[in-house]
């Protein structure tokens, strides 16, 4: 009997005890215990308040936080121990690195995480698979050879690609991107909820962390002045173009949705025109998307060279070049609609669009995904009673 | 400087009350240069280390809870510095502290409530977002949009006078600026090893005390000018060179810039131990915030310049975390023996200790009952046997943060010689804090001084470079009767 209670109290020890940490979690444990104890960024955003809440900080603990970040640069420039002071504290860079880990770790299924690795790459590839999948579709489909690529169509482009075939496409590789990112969201949530309190979600802490999300409030430094990027001014132009970018991209996302109920429902089949509701959604969501892109991309290249993770700058650029790529050719489309550059154009969209969802899980996408889980469940956390009792208050 | 046009105010330092005073002139008209002797990354001297300031307020005010009227903030330092101060401006300073921040904000300093940790100052003090290097920050960006020029690693080396009054400054490159008036806010020396091995001189153990001091702040203030003043041109003083803030901070801290992490918070909840092995003072006494600031001279005259706090389990979690790890052992023994202190001795002191103790109703936020009986000295309060393991130990040295030797002043901030103001020569921050502050420290007052004073330096010294020069006799006999006032 001893012997099995030694076996089992090991066998927890090992379990417990010894979880290795990776270079970048090691190196924002470090930083951490040094703002644990100065805390003057306090005031910026969650990562703060939701350190001060422990006193160590495990695995569980160091990806939650690091996915509280918003790499908004308030605590870097603020910090009076960041580099060239010896403590070389650089929370938005560790924190970077390890939600770049976060990614790959909790990717689903795990062998795909390794596309995280040259993201870049991975999704320039995506889109040439994409583009080629449609040319080669467009010129085969219609078994007039190459010629296929510069005619007008008739009946616009369902006479190119019939509809069911784009759906046949789409939707599997969308549902899939949807399941992977679930799938790789849901180990996250169980992984660090029992670091974060173990209580299970509320209505006010999910509508608290609903309109974090929603309003990005962590761009905003905490006094509304917003937060910063090539320098130590405040700007809130950060924020305004991820708006952009993000409602942009819902616009769209909504404009495909009503579209198919129009189709399936109302039997009111694509194109659409001027004021129909796919239309103005579509057409509103590509400006914005297409604005709001271009806009960060501006900003992700004129960025403070210690915000953030370098090694993730062909993740970022490359994500927003393609939703870039697909609002301006979505848009673009409307204007060669009938003309014989409709076909080469529809290609182009839909590889991009293509590239873009079959990325999803594997690209900068899932930041909003693992962001929107901690902050969850900060807002749960923050409602129970803080473990620690310091003696100064 | 392009070197033709003399500028009309030339502010000499580059932390909150040189930016302050640079702010204000600017504001006021004049043509300011700021020489900051950093590099622009360590720019802001201690400045960049500080959060808050200690606010007078008469009612509940954005981020400060129910008041905290002048009187309080006048008894507060009366008891600080048991009587080593200028009531007259020392209530300028208060007075000030109560309207500066609309100004403050308008030049990009954001405030916040107190911090978590730091809740027995949420009544009496303003906490900066993002701590004193955001406000540093906002002040240096806020500077140049209204035009003030800045120069960094432009470190003054002497100042060039006409009896009392300001000429030119030059440069340890050799480059003389010449100015209508100037501001000194260039800091005290506590970064200057030499001066302060000096002040502090031999103790009777032959040791050489300052040797093992430890710098919380910038590296930058070596004191230079202030020495030059005081030296070379017989600026009236204030202070005594060993008088400075000084706080018990972790052993392992950088030389320089440890700043606020490195402080160790768990002196109240356990005992604190000489190189000897032996308790010297009241662990208990009151509240840590309130007794942080005597721990560093305390520190001091021990053997070596060197205690160990000693906690066990049953404190950890109730004191802010510590930036370095404790050193931790399972029995005291071996405690004793990992800290490198005779194990015999520390034994005998500490079953003395736990004997002695009267655990009543222990609470480590209230003066509580648990005290000690037949120990010298005695714990007062929150005394507990140490006795749970694993326990812990953190060795402390003294830390300074900033030295109170200074120039004296008036309430027109003027540099003064043989009791007469300077009519155009200004001084602000560490360099004067020691009129207010004559020894001992409470939180947040050496930020309230820096901007008070920063202010009114950068307000004379606009009016200073308008005055023709042959009125200035007249306008420093006006000044006069404010020092005296002062003095009264």
């Amino acid at each position: 009997m001893q012997t099995l209670e030694a076996l089992t109290r090991d066998a927890r020890a090992l379990a417990n005890g010894d979880i290795v940490l990776s270079a970048p979690e090691t190196e924002v444990a470090r930083q951490l215990q040094i703002c644990n104890a100065c805390r003057y960024c306090e005031g910026f955003c969650a990562v703060f308040p939701a350190m001060t809440r422990r006193l160590e900080f495990g695995k569980a603990d160091i990806h939650f936080i690091a996915n509280l970040c918003h790499n908004c640069g308030a605590c870097l420039h603020a910090c009076q121990y960041a580099p060239p002071h010896e403590f070389a504290v650089n929370i938005p860079q560790a924190m970077a690195q390890v939600r770049g880990q976060t990614y790959a770790d909790y990717a689903w299924p795990p062998a795909l995480g390794q596309l995280y690795q040259r993201n870049g790459l991975t999704l320039a590839l995506a889109l040439v698979a994409g583009l080629t999948l449609f040319l080669l579709l467009a010129v085969v489909l219609h078994g007039q050879g190459i010629a296929a690529l510069w005619q007008a169509p008739v009946g616009g482009f369902y006479g190119i690609f019939p509809h069911n075939l784009l759906v046949g496409l789409f939707a599997p590789v969308f549902l899939f991107a949807v399941l992977a990112l679930g799938l790789g969201v849901r180990r996250f949530w169980r992984d660090v909820t029992p670091a974060t309190s173990g209580a299970p979600l509320s209505a006010p802490a999910t509508a608290e962390a609903t309109d974090a999300v929603l309003r990005l409030k962590y761009l905003d430094g905490g006094h509304g002045d917003g937060c910063h990027n090539e320098d130590d001014a405040y700007t809130l132009s950060r924020r305004r173009m991820h708006h952009l970018t993000f409602y942009g991209f819902m616009l769209c996302f909504a404009a495909t949705s009503v579209a198919t109920l129009y189709h399936y429902l109302l039997a009111l089949p694509a194109p659409y025109d001027l004021p129909s509701l796919p239309k103005l959604l579509g057409g509103i969501g590509g400006v914005s998307l297409a604005v709001g892109t271009a806009g960060l991309w501006r900003l992700n290249l004129r960025r403070h060279p210690q915000h953030g993770d370098a090694a993730q700058k062909p993740m970022d650029r490359a994500f927003i070049a393609l939703l870039f790529l697909t609002a301006t050719s979505g848009l673009a489309l409307w204007a060669v609609r009938g003309t014989a550059g409709l076909p080469l154009l529809l290609c182009l969209h839909l590889g991009a669009v293509m590239a873009l969802f079959a990325t999803m899980p594997y690209g900068k996408f899932a930041h909003g995904i693992f962001r929107t889980a901690s902050l969850l469940r900060h807002a749960v956390e923050k409602r129970q009673p803080n473990p620690i009792g310091l003696g100064a208050d | 400087m392009s070197g033709d046009a003399v500028v009309d105010v030339l502010v000499i330092g580059g932390g909150n009350a040189a930016l302050c005073a640079a702010l204000m002139a600017r504001e006021a008209g004049a043509s300011v240069l700021l020489l900051e002797s950093a590099p622009r990354a360590w720019r802001g001297g201690n400045s960049a280390h500080t959060r808050n300031l200690r606010c007078m307020h008469d009612a509940p005010q954005d981020v400060l809870v129910d008041a905290y009227p002048e009187e309080e903030f006048w008894q507060d330092l009366l008891k600080v510095t048991g009587g080593l101060t200028n009531e007259h401006l020392a209530r300028l300073v208060i007075r000030e502290s109560s309207t500066c921040r609309p100004w403050m904000r308008r030049h990009g300093v954001h405030f916040q409530p107190a911090l978590a940790g730091t809740l027995h100052v949420a009544r009496t003090n303003a906490f900066f977002m993002g701590g004193g290097k955001a406000l540093v920050n906002a002040y240096y960006r806020s500077a140049e949009q209204l035009g003030v020029q800045i120069r960094y690693e432009a470190p003054v080396e002497r100042i060039e006078m006409e009896g009392p009054r300001f000429v030119a400054a030059h440069l340890a490159n050799g480059e003389r600026i010449a100015a209508k008036s100037c501001v000194l806010a260039a800091g005290g020396f506590e970064s200057n090893r030499e001066w302060l091995r000096e002040a502090w001189g031999q103790n009777e153990r032959g040791e050489w005390p300052a040797d093992n001091f430890l710098i919380r702040g910038t590296a930058y203030n070596k004191g230079v000018l202030l020495k030059h003043l005081l030296d070379d041109h017989g600026a009236d003083r204030i202070g005594d060179p060993t008088q400075a803030h000084m706080v018990a901070i972790d052993a392992r801290a950088p030389l320089y810039d440890g700043g606020i992490c490195t402080r160790i918070d768990c002196v109240s909840l356990g005992v604190v131990v000489n190189r000897a092995g032996e308790r010297f003072y009241d662990e208990g006494e009151d509240f840590w915030p309130k007794r942080y600031a005597i721990w560093g001279r305390l520190v001091a005259q021990q053997p070596g310049q060197v205690g160990y706090s000693i906690i066990d389990s049953k404190a950890i979690g109730r004191f802010m975390p510590p930036v370095f790890p404790g050193v931790k052992a399972d029995t005291l023994p071996e405690l004793a023996q990992k800290l490198g202190l005779p194990v015999d001795t520390f034994m005998c002191t500490l079953t003395g200790y736990n004997a002695a103790c009267r655990v009543g109703q222990f609470d480590h936020t209230t003066l509580d009952d648990c005290h000690t009986e037949g120990v010298a000295p005695a714990k007062t309060h929150w005394a507990r046997p140490i006795d749970t393991g694993p326990f812990y130990g953190y060795a402390l040295r003294p830390g300074v943060t900033f030295t109170y030797l200074g120039l004296h002043t008036d309430d027109t901030a003027a540099v003064r010689f043989n009791n007469q103001p300077s009519p155009n020569l200004f001084v602000a921050g560490e360099m004067m804090a020691g009129n207010v502050l004559g020894k001992g420290y409470t939180a947040g007052v050496g930020m309230s001084i820096g901007t008070a004073f920063g202010r009114i330096a950068g307000t004379q010294a606009a009016l200073a470079s308008k005055r023709p020069v042959a009125l200035v006799e007249h306008a420093s006999n006006a000044t006069k009767q404010g020092a005296n006032h002062a003095n009264a």
